[in-house]
């Protein structure tokens, strides 16, 4: 019994009112509904891995969300202090590892900034190429799961027939699907193989075509608007002051791609647009998400026009035993999640004193709770798709 | 009086046994549909094509242990299952399959039971189905079940209008409640054509009633877990299963009698089939309908779905019913 309520019934019996008319005036005063507590994850199918929630429940509305992360907690950070800077590569596949070609990435990309190290540029197109390769298999895998969520199953395989390529193309590449570990201090670890940029261009060729696909099945559906459209939203405001970035704040009318807004490796070479959309919903950030999908496909399109042109080393010359000058960097690139960040401090030895990752999921993930607020139940799950988190890359 | 008895009982296994092989058959097709649309092949291993994964399955559920929730209340909690399956199977009697065969210069009537009120027997019967959902969802003393449980009792009732609503336009026109009459009445033309609005609500309300997608919100599996079944195991979870195919058959059988011309062939000269054929036939083509209507839609969202039935389904039928009668009245020479 609330304290309240056992104040009330003292009150009643110091004045002499019977047992059953002290129970009845107290329901009476007291009719009230309860919240719901429902725990969500960390095993529920549309978590994503291992996220959970705790919702606050009226009937099907949500008052409350509590966000419990940890249950994939690799200390990361940790490790890498005791790991050469090579070493430390194949820790970065596992942060998302939808898209280990675009952790690696941001991670060489900040020790050659530590180092001065000056990348072959033939190596470039070839980070971007598979960087942009993983952008479209990390959406892919998002709009699959993503539908699916909502119930459209069918895109889900669709779009796993695609992503398949994808990983066939970096299986290829680098012999690894999900953790490639390609990317070098001062290039790539190899050049491509024999006949890799036609299968490239081959999937270049059919992916548009197979995004009309998607697109018959949502892109219009009267099910898909209502169940995304003014769902889950958050203003531009909003989003930037909780740290949104990546597809999730352009899906709210922020032109922040850090591709063109701080332009790194061969990007200000490249031509593509920043798929900007501000409707701040569900459906907003697919539509965002869609149209990168288009967008990689066009730079991958120009990098293999490039690499089939030219010819050339595809690493620096860097020791085997790496030290990089003492002294700290934050490099930040933009993943498929959004922005990711490297800061590491060096002490000049052949391991870092301090390796911190900003992540963009984990940022993303903080905005879910201020997203779903007064919405239903079902929402909640159209919101975690739509910010698309992974969990390797929450808890690190 | 005793052949009587021994010809409905004959009928009686003819007919279940015709129910249980298309129900599990159902669950093969439904692999099969959804494997192919999806650009993959579907079950494959047991037996040619995977004829035989319903009986895998079958000897599956029934090895799997029977876990009963601890804080359950265990008679509701066992009663859920059976309720599931009961309804359809009263429905059983009442399709009209075909009108009559002759064996042995005897004329037997093919419907087990040719009863002038099918049609709201029918009603009264399905909507016992939701009982199941909700006793399941509720005596579980779990929490998705409970919410599971609590969409199916809104969604019930709601959509149980609509379906009442939708057949009332096919008994203005025929001026009865019997199957055998109201298929009949459909010799040179089907109701459909006459009545779409009726058919098209029939047909929405029906996948409604029946859990299926785009409307199976008291399983959604992506939000509720599993929904209304989510504590049950072994044969009680295949029991919901029997039920769920049970009445997309009998749901499909009814609507073949109400709006696709029961057992009479789509034109004259393909009239050499026997009618139980062509019945069978037409319900199988609405039961394909179901399958790719959900491996084809997103999942509405629950208010969206009670919107949609009390904003746009029960008016669209009432003015079905006032135009129906406006003609049938006008036809009669009316006013």
């Amino acid at each position: 019994m609330a304290v309240k309520e056992e104040q009330q019934f003292k009150e009643l019996m110091a004045k002499g009112t019977s047992l059953g008319q002290v129970d009845e005036d107290i329901m009476r005063q007291n009719i009230r509904t309860q919240d719901l507590w429902v725990n969500m994850g960390p095993q529920h199918p549309s978590t994503h891995g291992v996220l959970r929630l705790i919702l606050a429940l009226q009937g099907e509305r949500i008052v409350d969300t509590e966000i419990v992360i940890g249950y994939l907690h690799r200390g990361t950070e940790k490790l890498a202090e005791a790991r050469t800077y090579h070493q430390i590569i194949p820790l970065t596949d596992r942060l998302d590892y939808l898209a280990s070609p675009a952790m690696n990435f941001g991670y060489v990309l900040a020790v050659e900034k530590l180092a001065g190290i000056e990348v072959p540029e033939r190596a470039e197109y070839i980070r971007v190429l598979m960087a942009e390769l993983a952008r479209i298999s990390s959406h892919l895998l998002w709009l699959a799961t993503h539908a699916l969520d909502i119930g459209a199953m069918t895109v889900f395989l669709y779009c796993f027939r695609e992503r398949e390529m994808v990983l066939d193309l970096f299986e290829m590449a680098t012999g690894g699907r999900l953790t490639t570990s390609y990317y070098r201090i001062g290039g790539v670890a190899h050049d491509l193989p024999e006949g890799f940029l036609d299968k490239v261009k081959e999937f270049c060729e059919i992916f548009p075509k197979r995004v009309q696909d998607y697109d018959d099945l949502l892109y219009s559906n009267r099910i898909w608007l209502s169940r995304t459209v003014n769902v889950a939203k958050i203003s531009a405001e909003k989003g930037l002051a909780l740290g949104l970035s990546g597809p999730s704040i352009r899906g709210s009318g922020v032109n922040w791609d850090l591709r063109r807004a701080n332009p790194y490796s061969v990007y200000d070479k490249l031509d593509f647009e920043v798929a900007v959309f501000d409707g701040c919903d569900v459906y907003a950030r697919y539509l965002v998400r869609r149209k990168e999908m288009l967008e990689s496909c066009k730079i991958v399109k120009q990098c293999v026009e490039y690499l089939e042109k030219t010819e050339g080393p595809v690493m620096a010359k860097v020791p085997k035993v790496f030290k990089p000058p003492a002294g700290e960097v934050y490099f930040a690139t933009e993943a498929p999640k959004g922005e990711l960040g490297y800061y590491i401090v060096s002490d000049g030895s052949n391991k870092p004193y301090r390796l911190k990752i900003r992540t963009p999921s984990f940022a993303n993930l903080i905005a879910l709770p201020e997203m779903v607020k007064g919405q239903m139940v079902a929402d909640v799950i159209a919101a975690i798709g739509s910010i698309d988190v992974v969990l390797g890359e929450v808890d690190r | 009086m005793v052949m009587w008895i021994a010809v409905t009982v004959v009928k009686l296994l003819i007919y279940f046994a015709i129910l249980m092989l298309f129900v599990a058959y159902g669950t093969l097709a439904e692999r099969k549909v959804a494997g192919h649309i999806q650009d993959r092949l579907g079950p494959y291993h047991c037996g040619p094509h995977g004829v035989l994964q319903p009986l895998a399955d079958g000897l599956k559920l029934f090895f799997k242990e029977d876990i009963v929730a601890s804080e359950a209340d265990k008679f509701l909690y066992f009663l859920a299952p059976a309720l599931a399956v009961v309804p359809p199977l009263l429905v059983l009697g009442i399709i009209p399959i075909g009108e009559s065969i002759t064996i042995a210069g005897k004329t037997i009537p093919l419907p087990i039971a040719n009863i002038n009120v099918a049609v709201l027997y029918f009603l009264g019967v399905t909507s016992l189905s939701v009982y199941a959902i909700m006793l399941g969802g509720w005596s579980g003393n779990s929490k998705y079940p409970l919410l599971g449980g609590l969409r199916s009792a809104a969604q019930f009732i709601s959509y149980e209008l609509v379906l009442g609503l939708s057949i009332i336009g096919v008994v203005m026109l025929v001026g009865s409640f019997n199957l055998v009459d109201i298929v009949k009445y459909q010799k040179d033309m089907w109701l459909f054509i006459k009545q779409p609005v009726a058919f098209v609500a029939y047909m929405v309300a029906a996948i409604a009633e029946l859990n299926r997608a785009p409307f199976d919100l008291p399983e959604a599996e992506s939000e509720l877990v599993g929904g209304y079944h989510t504590e049950y195991s072994s044969m009680k979870f295949a029991l919901f299963f029997l039920g769920e195919y049970a009445n997309m058959v009998v749901s499909s059988a009814i609507a073949t009698a109400l709006f696709l011309g029961g057992w009479y062939a789509p034109c004259s000269f393909l009239s050499f089939i026997p009618g139980p054929v062509w019945f069978l036939l037409k319900t199988f083509a609405l039961f394909f309908f179901m399958l790719w209507i959900r491996w084809t839609y997103p999942r509405l969202r629950y208010d969206q779905l009670m919107g949609m039935c009390w904003k746009y389904l029960i008016p669209i039928t009432l003015f079905n019913i006032l135009g129906t009668g406006l003609v049938v009245i006008l036809k009669a020479g009316g006013v």
